[in-house]
Formats: C-alpha cells, structure tokens, sequence
C-alpha cells in the first residue's frame, strides 16, 4: 500500500508575493493544499501604544504610516473619530476637499490592487506600469497640495491643514478626464484576457454569509453580491450631496474581485467630476478645533469609514487630559484575511498567491 | 429595529443581565460577563446584527472593559450597538469567545489576548498574533513602560528554530 504524507511548505516573509512581510505555513498533499496558518506581525509598530503619549493632532502622522498606499483616507479616519469625539464641526470647503482627495485616494489604491493582482498571475509588470503611470499623476495633485506623495499628513480633526494651491482644480479636472478613458482602456485590455478567466474564474470563491459572519468589507464584500457601502449607510461627510452607485458582482471569487476595482473605479471618477464642479469658497480649518482638541472632554467614539481596502474605524476614548486614553484602529486588512481558509479549499499553490492578490492587503495596516 | 427597540426585547427576555447603559455618544449597554455567550446569541438570531465590526479592550484603573461594537447589514443600520463587558478582576481577566457566532471576532480576540492579556475561553486557537510566544508582558496594559527595547533584552525570549 502506498503510504502518503503532507509536506509543510513556508511561504516565509521574504517572498516576492506576499504583498509585504507575511508569512504563510502551508500542509501540502502533492501541489493541493490541505491547511494553511498565516503567521503575522513582522511589521508591528506599536501605533495603538504609542499614540497614548502623544497628543491628537500629533497622532495624525502616525496614522499615516498605516495603510501607505492610501494615506488620506486614513487622516480621514481619525478625524472623523475625534470630530465625534469632541463634537467639532467641519466647514463646507473642507468637507468637499476631503471628498476629492478620498475619492483620489480610492483611485490609487484600486490601480494598486489591479496591478499587483496581475504581477501575482505572471504579467510581470506591465500592467503595473500602465497603473502606475496614472498613479504618478494622482500623486502629483498631492504633492502639490500638501508637500508629500505619500505621507499626506493633510486632514486634521477639524477640517484639512492648507487650502488647495492655485493651479490645483485645473490639473485636477484635465486629470479626471483622462482618468475616465484610462480605466475605459484598463478594463478592455484586461478583463476579457483569455489566461485571466481561465485561471480566476471559480478561484476562491466567497460566498456572502460567510463573508459577512466574518466581519469582511469593503470590495471584497461588494464582489460577494452583498450591497454594503458605509458612504450610503452612515451618511458621513458630504457622500449624500452626490449621485454615485455602488456596483455589486454575484459570484465572490478572484475576477469578480478583480472586477469590482474597476467597476469602483468608474464611480469614483463621477463623484470627483461632481465635486470639482461644486466646490465652495470658504475657510479650510475650523478655528474652534485647535483649542478642542487640545483637552476634549472625557468620553469616547468610534468613528469609520469607508477607506478603499474595507472599513477602517477609529474607536477613540478620552480621559480629559491631552493624550488619548486609548485609541484602537480597526485593520480592514487584518480582518479580510480571516476567511482565507474557506477561500482557499481545494486549490493548489499558485490559487493561493492569486487569491492572497485578491485580498488586498498592505501589510502595515494589518499590524500596525 | 432601533437601538432602543433591542435593548427593550433584550431587557424582556434576560431580565437581570443589564448592568447599567451609560450616557456616551454611542449606544451602550453592558451585560454581566457570565451571561454574554446567551446575550450574543440574542442578538445575532434575533435582533439580527450580524456584523461585528470590532472587539476591542480598554484597560481602566480598577476593571478591563471588553468592547464589541455590532452592526446589521441585512437592515442597513447607520448608529453602532456597542457592548460592554466589565471585568473586575484584573489579576486574571476571563471571558467567553463569541467566536462561534461571529467568526470574524477570531483574529481580533487572539490580539485582545496578545495586546492586553485577557483570555478568551471557548477560542479554537488561542495564541499570539502579533508578538511572539515567549515576549514578556503585555504591551497595552498601562502598567506596562512605553519605552525602547534594545535587541539584547528581547533576542533571549525569541523561539529558536525549528519553532520560530
């Protein structure tokens, strides 16, 4: 009788695919994979920690370095948290500034995704240049704004730090333009490619109350069929002076995943199209916010929104004195990796690496 | 169904179970820590909140407080329903797992542990998630120094190979 065992393979934290310092043990019969444990927290920092001994505006750039790739979205967090908190009021100009950089933000982050999932199939690179290339555009706008490509440091509790620079709304608008041929050509190049059905189409299949039950958001969530966009249930910031959709696809594996980035991608450039056209003049930062968030009075918050990994909260709690008691960040990306198990049943290795592409982590959101 | 509306259904089914709903900004109830696994139950059958979006704990002087923060995709509610767990002993803070409830509270109750040191009982797989087996302490307490760690005082409690 033939005697068989799994092999333990470790997909370790060095490895081109991981998307970051991750590390994967893999029980594996021949190539099929029969168990998997992700082991985490090569990237922890301590943010949670170390934000108790700072004060609110100076944990802004720490909040930063969560998710780098989407560096706005995660000012906005926060500062709709300790806005909550404190009980400040945004001023108009700032609500539609923020309301374009998030929605640039989103931009940029699924460009990411879609690119980084095509380097996990084997195109090695070309899509991600073709990404990339309007991603350096975007990236452009903000440094323009704020200094920095990356760590935008831009939203504070209260409103935005600097207004827009002159030049900004024009670039803006010839940029958006271009955007919408963009993911236009993005989507008929990509989409229909013959290797891309063949090899994601009924990988990793998620079905919607598992993904629900396991606290999973965001696109991930939208390409399982479940219509949940917390910018049309919580109604925060300004998200209802617009009209947007939110696109859903039916079966929940890897191309409808991939389908769901561009199809987002579509809706956000309609809603900055709206905000440029709108945008008031006014003040940027409410004068009252400073003196606010220097003492906040004792309570606590939670505050999330929709950022373009998931939901990513803040749940924020004050003692009265200047430093946040404790301030707890909910990781999108931690938590769309629990269901990594039941996605990956049945497969064999090279599933994996598409469907951990799919997810689309950052690994400095999942540990801070 | 509102807030208010399940804290009704919850107050006629568990009579004793509330222990008090303070005034924050969130709606808040906190439940006696025996009776949270029936509790969870109430609400995720019943009451339908099947998301959860956060289990988080916060060290105060004289009690851990465990906090889940539950959300209903199916009715599309916009405000959290927070609850709150008091546990007074703080030399060996226990709770029960909702893991089987909520399957997404299994990450986030494995860094509770890791962060803060509160064991979960009824966890399929209980262990550290972001720091490593042998790390002394536990990072979020405030008893513990917010200070640097120099690589010779933590490289000893690293595992070795082939465990690491």
């Amino acid at each position: 009788m033939l005697k068989t065992e799994t092999i333990t393979l470790n997909l370790g934290p060095q490895h081109p695919s991981t998307h970051g310092v991750f590390r994967l043990k893999l029980q594996l019969d021949g190539e099929a994979v029969r168990d998997l444990e992700p082991v985490m927290g090569y990237l922890h920092r301590g943010i949670e920690k170390l934000s108790e001994e700072r004060t609110y505006v100076q944990v802004v750039p720490l909040t930063d370095r969560l998710d780098y790739v989407c560096s706005m979205t995660n000012n906005q967090a926060y500062a709709i948290a300790v806005e909550k908190m404190a009980g400040i009021e945004v001023p108009e100009r700032a609500e539609y500034i923020r309301v374009i950089m998030a929605e640039f933000t989103r931009i940029i982050n699924h460009l990411m995704a879609v690119g980084f999932l095509w380097n996990e199939l084997g195109a090695y690179f070309t899509p991600v240049v073709y990404c990339f290339r309007e991603r350096e555009r975007v990236l452009d706008l903000f440094e323009m704004t704020c200094g920095s490509r990356m760590m935008c440091n831009y939203m504070r509790p209260g409103g935005v730090s600097v207004d827009l620079p002159e030049g900004f709304i024009p670039q803006a608008k010839k940029l958006n333009d271009h955007l919408k041929t963009f993911v236009d050509e993005l989507d008929r190049l990509l989409s229909e490619n013959e290797i891309f059905l063949s090899r994601a189409v009924n990988v990793g299949v998620l079905p919607a109350d598992v993904a629900i039950n396991a606290s999973i958001t965001g696109p991930m969530l939208r390409a399982s069929g479940v219509l949940y966009d917390i910018r049309k249930v919580d109604h925060y910031s300004i998200y209802d002076r617009f009209d947007f959709e939110v696109p859903t696809c039916e079966h929940g594996d890897v191309w409808d995943r991939y389908y769901q980035h561009i199809l987002e991608m579509y809706q956000s450039v309609r809603i900055i199209d709206q905000a440029l056209d709108g945008i008031p003049q006014g003040e940027v930062m409410n004068k009252a916010a400073a003196k606010a968030t220097r003492r906040p009075p004792e309570g606590e918050a939670y505050g999330r929104i929709e950022s373009p990994k998931g939901e990513l909260s803040f749940y924020v709690v004050s003692d009265g004195s200047g430093n946040p008691y404790r301030l707890r960040i909910r990781p999108p990306s931690m938590i769309n990796l629990s269901a990594l198990k039941e996605m990956c049943q049945g497969h064999k290795i090279q599933d994996i690496v598409i469907i951990l592409g799919s997810v689309n982590l950052t690994m400095a959101d999942l540990d801070r | 169904m509102t807030n208010d509306e399940i804290l009704a259904k919850l107050r006629e089914k568990y009579p004793k179970v509330v222990v008090d709903t303070p005034e924050l900004i969130d709606f808040t109830v906190v439940v006696k820590s025996e009776a949270l696994t029936e509790v969870a139950t109430f609400l995720h059958d019943e009451c339908r909140l099947d998301y959860l979006a956060d289990v988080t704990a916060v060290d105060r002087p004289e009690r851990f407080e465990v906090v889940y923060h539950l959300y209903s995709v199916k009715n599309q509610t916009p405000g959290p329903f927070v609850l709150k767990v008091y546990l007074e002993d703080k030399g060996n803070p226990k709770v029960a797992s909702v893991t089987p409830i909520w399957r997404g509270a299994n990450f986030q109750e494995r860094e509770v542990y890791d962060l803060m040191g509160i064991a979960f009982e009824g966890h399929p797989n209980l262990k550290r998630i972001l720091l490593w087996e042998g790390f002394p302490g536990h990072p979020l307490r405030k008893d513990f120094e917010n200070r640097t760690f120099t690589f010779k005082e933590l490289e000893p409690t690293r595992p070795k190979p082939p465990d690491w």
